[in-house]
């Protein structure tokens, strides 16, 4: 009899348990088995209650499974879209969004930008620093509970392995929206010399800033402490942001319509039914509105999935490990060495700390993670050495005379010798391994959406232009965003968006395509092949117009690269 | 005027008419009657589609099969893919220049979302409400005029569906009727109307007539040049298919010195211009200081010292702002020559004349240094 009736309240919490009240479900489950304990606490128990017992204990556990399966599909799948109502929970809401209780959920913004990351927050800045967009109400949806707490780094903690290379280009951008500042009081290294060779020994290839007549070829920074400068940089200012600690779930765009029927729900809903708003569905329940949804949730964007933006794309097999690692002494230097399988970066972070980025093949991947520290760094350093091949020495082709009449009297890097890298003697954090890919999605704007970041292009870390490409979006789209007010167009309009989309597109592509272009062309160990690639070391490391030109274009100086 | 106008024909063009029998003939259009109005058909701004009326009209029998023609495509006015695709793209363009003319003008914050708020701001002309619905987004309260009723019908529909817009006014009638009604706005707009217009001149009067003592107008046009006929009808409408075939007359347009000699008749002066160019590689339209096919100008009321300008006179006319003086005019070769300077010191207008037609007229072009119009 216990058992028949703990059964029907599972049942009843089953169909009453919508996208919320997990928690209530398993309350109300605690509730009952407290009542229960209190009746059945006897000594002897047969075996029919020793089961019964087991049922009860495992109850809690199985109708919190239940309803978060439940709550999910049946959300999902179960209860179809209703346009008028906020609230899927049948028991609970009215069919009407006039209920006052749960229409106080819905609100409505200019702007969502799904997915707070670096690069959503960056625009997030953007806007607010821009004197006509300033005034926009935007809403950041991001499930991370870091986004809800203020300084989330502890100044004595060892180096993050996740890091990014900023180019100079990204740098002038953050210092404009004023974010910089925040990145320079945490840890941060500016490097201002890169040496490239690799395994066959043939050539190398040394940048420093000074060719370009720069002061760096880029910093280091870790992406939390980027997460956080930008993060409390956009709290720190007078915008008009919320922070919805959710994942999106669900989206809704309908075709612009213009009938005049005077519909007795809200305001919102009714612009939403005539295509003016899109409407979110969080995971938690709530929904929010807005005239433009930003995609900026990464590789697997779930915006760019719902918008139904498809995208090209292939997948490298290749992973990518990462870790941080100590030298004994100070390094400033960006060391990248092309291996058979792959390239290995070693970047300064700061003080005796660098990041490692190895590519290499998934097998070799698993290999390299799961083997121990030392045998670890005895890898590493035997391949920064003289594994898989000899160091290069300076001078074996076209040392000075070839090119001497090239140079044109320039001091440049190209007298300096090929440096050793620095050992690495100590694992400072664990190693992470990521598979990488390429992907593109064929459109960045679709009718009320766009995709920013690494949700409209996913790239090879061999450069580290990844997140940079997400900040140039991030600052060409606030700027379309800027024009688009000023001639009082609605934000959400496709054509407003296509300007955006032509602005960017060439310029990842072309990004994407050299970047590929180098991987495709380093992982093929052919004679003549790797000849080419040598001389090609040779003519940027003595060429100085071409190392100017690679250096403005790494630098994101340069929009397209060999056309000054 | 329209004897000018006949008469500054090439004759190919006229040759092309014989052959074009859509095409309609500039003397059999009833322009030539002072009472009666040219029914356009569709064209790059079918909201110009206005018949404005002088006193004794009476309307056609071609008016209705016009308006039925208009009224079939009306519905696509908001369709940015549709036949009104040219007017959508331009329209930011066109934006641009009100907004950084007229911000300068009354002194508004170029920086701020909302810098037209408090003015009111009439549309002559406003079709579907493109451009209506940008000015109201600015702060404007905006007034739309439009002489197709369906055209009324679908900008009120379409405004009412966004609440920063729901507040403009719509109505079916005529500059003139407006006028009738004393009414006044500090801004008026007129843009790619008057080529449409049977009287341009009563058509600026009434413009002018409208406008609020310290207020500004801003008309927009296609130019009378070899490059307009080969750009906008021969391009557009033959080989591009953007517009109807027929949508706009060439002998219609107005070159910028006609523009400027009608509105100075109306009492308002021309003080800047611009034109708009088509880059077909980027698909977008710009502003620049080429004013050979499509221009915009902005007209403020001349506060002293009108005068008119007579043929063979030589004239004079200083104002608070600037200097403009007719140098001569002759009738007998149709030669203009004018020269405005400005004191402003971010303006230089340089004055490039060429001859057209072997010395039966003279175009003069404007030359305005490029700024900035995006703020």
């Amino acid at each position: 009899m216990v058992t028949v009736k703990r059964l029907a309240l599972s049942r009843r919490c089953r169909q009453n348990c919508g996208h919320s009240n997990r928690i209530d479900s398993s309350e109300a489950t605690h509730r009952f088995n407290q009542t229960f304990k209190s009746i059945e606490a006897k000594p002897n128990r047969s075996a029919k209650e020793k089961r019964a017992q087991q049922v009860r204990s495992s109850i809690p556990a199985m109708n919190r499974i239940l309803a978060t399966k439940a709550g999910s599909n049946v959300y999902r799948l179960r209860f179809p879209w209703r346009p008028f109502s906020n609230d899927a929970a049948p028991k609970l809401s009215s069919p009407t969004a006039g209920n006052p209780e749960k229409g106080s959920e819905a609100q409505q913004y200019d702007i969502a930008i799904v997915g707070g990351g670096m690069v959503g927050l960056a625009l997030a800045c953007s806007l607010a620093s821009k004197p006509l967009t300033k005034h926009l109400n935007v809403a950041i949806v991001d499930s991370n509970p870091a986004l809800g707490r203020k300084n989330f780094i502890k100044k004595d903690d060892l180096p993050d392995a996740r890091v990014s290379t900023i180019t100079p280009a990204t740098i002038s951008f953050l210092k404009d929206i004023n974010a910089w500042r925040f990145v320079e009081q945490h840890r941060h290294a500016y490097f201002d010399k890169m040496q490239v060779w690799d395994y066959t020994g043939l050539s190398y290839a040394k940048y420093n800033a000074r060719d370009a007549d720069r002061e760096v070829l880029g910093c280091v920074v870790e992406n939390k402490v980027l997460l956080s400068s930008l993060l409390s940089h956009v709290q720190d200012m007078d915008f008009l942001k919320k922070i919805h600690p959710s994942r999106l779930t669900s989206m809704s765009i309908l075709p612009n319509s213009s009938s005049s029927e005077v519909d007795s729900t809200s305001l919102m809903t009714a612009l939403f039914t005539h295509g003016r708003l899109a409407k979110l569905e969080l995971e938690d329940g709530s929904s929010l509105y807005a005239k433009l949804v930003v995609g900026a949730d990464g590789g697997k964007s779930r915006v760019r999935e719902l918008a139904g933006i498809r995208t090209t794309g292939w997948n490298y097999s290749q992973n990518a490990i990462i870790c941080t690692v100590e030298h004994a002494v100070e390094n400033h230097c960006a060391w990248q060495r092309f291996l058979p399988s792959g390239p290995l970066a070693v970047l300064p972070i700061c003080d005796k700390f660098s990041n490692i980025v190895w590519t290499m093949t998934p097998k070799e991947s698993s290999d390299f993670k799961s083997m121990t520290d030392d045998d670890f760094l005895k890898a590493v350093n035997h391949a920064l050495y003289y594994g898989y091949g000899p160091h290069p020495t300076s001078g074996i082709l076209g040392s000075s005379d070839l090119f001497s009449w090239l140079k044109g009297g320039i001091s440049s890097s190209a007298n300096d010798c090929f440096e050793i890298p620095p050992k690495v003697i100590k694992l400072a954090s664990e190693r992470m391994a990521f598979p990488l890919s390429l992907r593109h999605a064929n459109d960045y704007a679709s009718k009320r959406v766009v995709l920013i970041g690494d949700a409209a292009h996913t790239v090879h870390p061999l450069a580290g232009q990844g997140v940079n490409l997400g900040f140039g979006d991030a600052s060409s789209l606030s700027s379309v965003i800027s024009e688009g007010i000023a001639v009082g167009t609605d934000i959400g309009e496709v054509s407003l968006l296509k300007k955006y989309e032509a602005d960017r597109k060439p310029a990842n592509i072309t990004m994407m395509a050299v970047l590929d272009g180098f991987q495709k062309a380093y992982s093929v160990d052919f004679g003549p092949l790797n000849i080419l690639r040598a001389a090609a070391f040779h003519g940027a490391h003595h060429i100085s117009p071409l190392k100017k030109s690679i250096i403005s274009y790494a630098s994101g100086e340069m929009r397209l690269p060999l056309f000054a | 005027m329209a004897s000018s106008k006949l008469l500054s024909h090439p004759r190919w063009h006229r040759l092309l008419r014989r052959n074009l029998p859509n095409a309609r003939l500039f003397s059999g259009l009833p322009s030539q009657h002072p009472g009666s109005v040219p029914e356009p058909q569709n064209h790059s701004d079918p909201k110009s589609n206005n018949k404005f009326k002088t006193a004794s009209s009476t309307p056609s029998s071609l008016k209705e099969a016009e308006l039925a023609k208009f009224a079939a495509i009306s519905d696509t006015w908001w369709d940015s893919e549709g036949p009104f695709k040219p007017l959508h793209n331009m329209n930011p363009t066109r934006l641009a220049f009100i907004r950084s003319t007229l911000c300068r003008h009354f002194r508004k914050d170029p920086l701020s979302a909302r810098p037209f708020e408090g003015l009111r701001i009439i549309d002559v002309g406003c079709g579907g409400g493109i451009l209506s619905e940008p000015l109201a987004r600015m702060g404007a309260i905006v007034t739309g005029i439009d002489a197709v009723e369906k055209n009324i019908k679908i900008a009120r529909l379409h405004a009412n569906m966004d609440p920063t817009t729901s507040n403009i006014e719509y109505y079916c009638t005529t500059a003139e009727k407006l006028v009738d009604e004393q009414r006044k706005f500090d801004a008026v707009i007129a843009l790619e109307v008057i080529e449409h217009v049977a009287d341009s001149a009563e058509f600026c009067k009434s413009l002018s007539a409208l406008t609020a003592h310290e207020g500004a107008t801003v008309v927009s046009t296609l130019n009378r040049s070899m490059r307009s006929y080969a750009s906008a009808i021969v391009a557009a409408e033959y080989l591009l298919h953007w517009l109807p075939k027929g949508t706009h007359q060439w002998s219609s347009f107005l070159t910028p010195e006609e523009l400027t000699m009608i509105l100075k008749r109306a009492s308002v002066d021309v003080k800047e211009m611009a034109g708009f160019v088509f880059n077909p590689i980027t698909g977008r339209w710009s502003l620049s200081d080429d004013i050979s096919v499509n221009y915009i100008a902005f007209v403020q009321p001349i506060t002293r010292n009108e005068s008119m300008l007579e043929s063979g006179e030589q004239s004079k006319v200083t104002r608070n702002i600037g200097t403009t003086s007719v140098l001569g005019w002759s009738t007998g070769c149709k030669q203009i020559i004018l020269q405005l300077d400005s004191i402003e010191a971010i303006e230089a207008i340089m004055i490039e004349s060429c001859s057209m037609y072997n010395t039966l007229s003279m175009t003069v072009r404007a030359i305005v240094q490029p700024r900035l119009w995006l703020v």
